[in-house]
């Protein structure tokens, strides 16, 4: 459905996107995944015909964004990641607006129109300035718009960002649920998001894709591997030692003040690490369980992880 | 055109549910009035001439100024809200948008000068106006009024603050306005062709009541030009 060939975007002498190409199968749910300033905005913008490719070809349902951009465009619906809005309008005004440039036909305006109202809870609001709404519901207004015409295809940049954790929940199931008949593009910094609402991940880094793989695979990536951070009192080699013992930790490694275990997901060790620590005879002075952060697959992927290894 | 005319539509709408254009209409009725009113003043009878002469040459000089208070919000704002990605990605022709955007800024033009039509009503009913050179006055202050906002629609192209867009628009527009002022110190040929390209050149015919056809292509390719300019700037913004 989108088809991306050695793409790559220049602002003046800095480069943002560096030839990348990646497909989109109809249908599918694909997250794009980078830390900010990753290229991911550039990308979309060039996907959505907002921006024109240095280089490189886009097409969306075989049409080129360049040459044929009215009929790709006309496929697309876009939310930006700043969700603009005419402040200056009502709820009602800027949907029906965007329906009819977006040719939407005059006789179905009304009922398109209160149907994405609908469908992004906003009925209380038709008549309200937009001017007005808090960013929750500013952020609905975007989504309502950018599916107001029906689109095959939906790029969602950043959807979730500033938004509280309740709407960001509900955001969420309302993606999962557009994904469903429409082929979803969502830009994300949030690691996790991308395993509750994606069944395809792109990695990007830098203007470059570092993984491009479903979300099974990447999950052993991801969330493959789990971490426990201990701090405990005593000689740090002898409890190394004891901890690399436990049978099934893949790694242990130590920051002073604590020590990092790793183990594969499919086990829970938690309960062992204690019993070898205060077997051992040493304090345990706190134990938690360690979140994989976005940086730490990045480093994975576009380094090898350096941490001070324990000795032995 | 439906487009277009969507497009124009909502700008208009914009312009009636913000306070800039009550205000621009406001200025342009408070000094149009007061310049009839001076050339006519109420304790005479003994006036010169049944004409709309004494409003349009002030009202001339006006339309250049607030043509661009117009339009300066028309793209600029559009850029600062960041609305400017909605319209770029939606399947309409970029010169879809620069067209809509400036008919619907000439259509609150045209309410400024239906408002003003009651001079020309009062000199109906105390008077026996020539109808001829009050209409091509009309004419003439129209196509005034759509180079005005097509210069200030292009000013609004080139950048995400209002004021910037104004001041460029309004200086292009003197440029133009007082090219003539500058030429008649040039050498005659030169100045006869810096003349053809002056603004204020062709209005006094207007006000005469003489259709020159120049002035009147002359006007029309001035705004075509800068709508151009326009499309094109926006164009231009996909590959920055």
């Amino acid at each position: 459905m989108i088809e991306v060939k050695n793409l790559t975007k220049y602002y003046g002498k800095r480069l943002a996107v560096d030839n990348i190409s990646f497909k989109v199968e109809k249908g599918a749910i694909v997250g794009f995944l980078g830390p900010n300033a990753a290229g991911k905005t550039t990308t979309m913008r060039i996907l959505t015909g907002f921006l024109a490719p240095t280089t490189g070809e886009v097409k969306v349902a075989g049409y080129d964004i360049l040459t044929q951009s009215l009929e790709a465009r006309r496929l697309i619906g876009y939310l930006p990641e700043s969700v603009p809005l005419y402040t200056d309008m009502t709820v009602h005004g800027y949907l029906e607006f965007l329906a009819r440039i977006r040719g939407v036909p005059s006789d179905s305006l009304r009922s398109r129109v209160d149907e994405v109202v609908e469908v992004c809870h906003l009925e209380e609001y038709y008549d309200v300035l937009i001017g007005k709404l808090s960013k929750g519901f500013r952020q609905r207004v975007g989504v309502a718009q950018a599916i107001v015409h029906e689109p095959e295809v939906l790029i969602l940049d950043e959807p979730t960002i500033g938004i509280d954790p309740i709407q960001i929940a509900s955001t969420r199931q309302l993606i999962r649920e557009l994904g469903k008949e429409r082929t979803v593009l969502i830009s994300t910094h949030i690691l996790p998001e991308v395993s509750m609402i994606c069944e395809h991940v792109i990695i990007i880094h830098e203007g470059k894709i570092v993984a491009e793989d479903n979300i099974e695979n990447l999950s052993s990536l991801i969330s493959g591997s789990r971490r426990v951070r201990l701090e405990v009192q005593g000689s740090t080699e002898q409890i190394a030692e004891r901890l690399r013992q436990i049978k099934g930790v893949s790694r242990v490694s130590y920051q002073d003040p604590n020590f990092i275990v790793e183990y594969p997901a499919s086990l829970d060790l938690r309960s062992k690490i204690i019993d070898a620590v205060t077997q051992g005879g040493f304090a345990l002075l706190s134990l938690e369980s360690m979140e994989m952060s976005l940086e730490d697959i990045f480093l994975k992927l576009t380094t090898e992880e350096e941490t001070e290894e324990v000795n032995g | 055109m439906t487009n277009i005319m969507v497009i124009a539509g909502k700008e208009f709408k914009s312009y009636l549910a913000s306070p800039i254009a009550y205000i621009v209409i406001s200025v342009f009725l408070v000094f149009t009035g007061a310049f009839f009113s001076l050339v006519y003043p109420f304790n005479t009878f003994t006036y010169i001439e049944t004409s709309i002469r004494g409003f349009l040459q002030p009202a001339s000089i006006i339309v250049l100024l607030l043509g661009p208070l117009l339009a300066m919000r028309l793209l600029a704002e559009e850029r600062k809200l960041g609305t400017i990605e909605l319209l770029m990605t939606s399947p309409v022709r970029d010169s879809e948008v620069i067209l809509g955007k400036f008919l619907g800024s000439v259509g609150v033009f045209l309410v400024m000068l239906v408002v003003t039509l009651y001079y020309p009503t009062m000199l109906f009913i105390f008077g026996d106006p020539d109808p001829g050179p009050i209409g091509t006055g009309y004419l003439g202050i129209f196509l005034l009024g759509c180079v005005s906002l097509a210069v200030g629609l292009f000013g609004s192209s080139l950048t995400s603050n209002q004021i910037v867009a104004a001041v460029v628009s309004g200086g292009i527009l003197l440029a133009l306005w007082f090219i003539a002022t500058a030429a008649q110190y040039l050498p005659q040929a030169l100045a006869n062709t810096i003349n053809y390209f002056s603004l204020s050149g062709y209005f006094p015919d207007f006000m005469r009541g003489i259709i020159d056809t120049r002035g009147i292509i002359y006007y029309l390719s001035i705004t075509a030009l800068f709508l151009f300019l326009a499309i094109h700037s926006l164009e231009n913004s996909r590959w920055s």
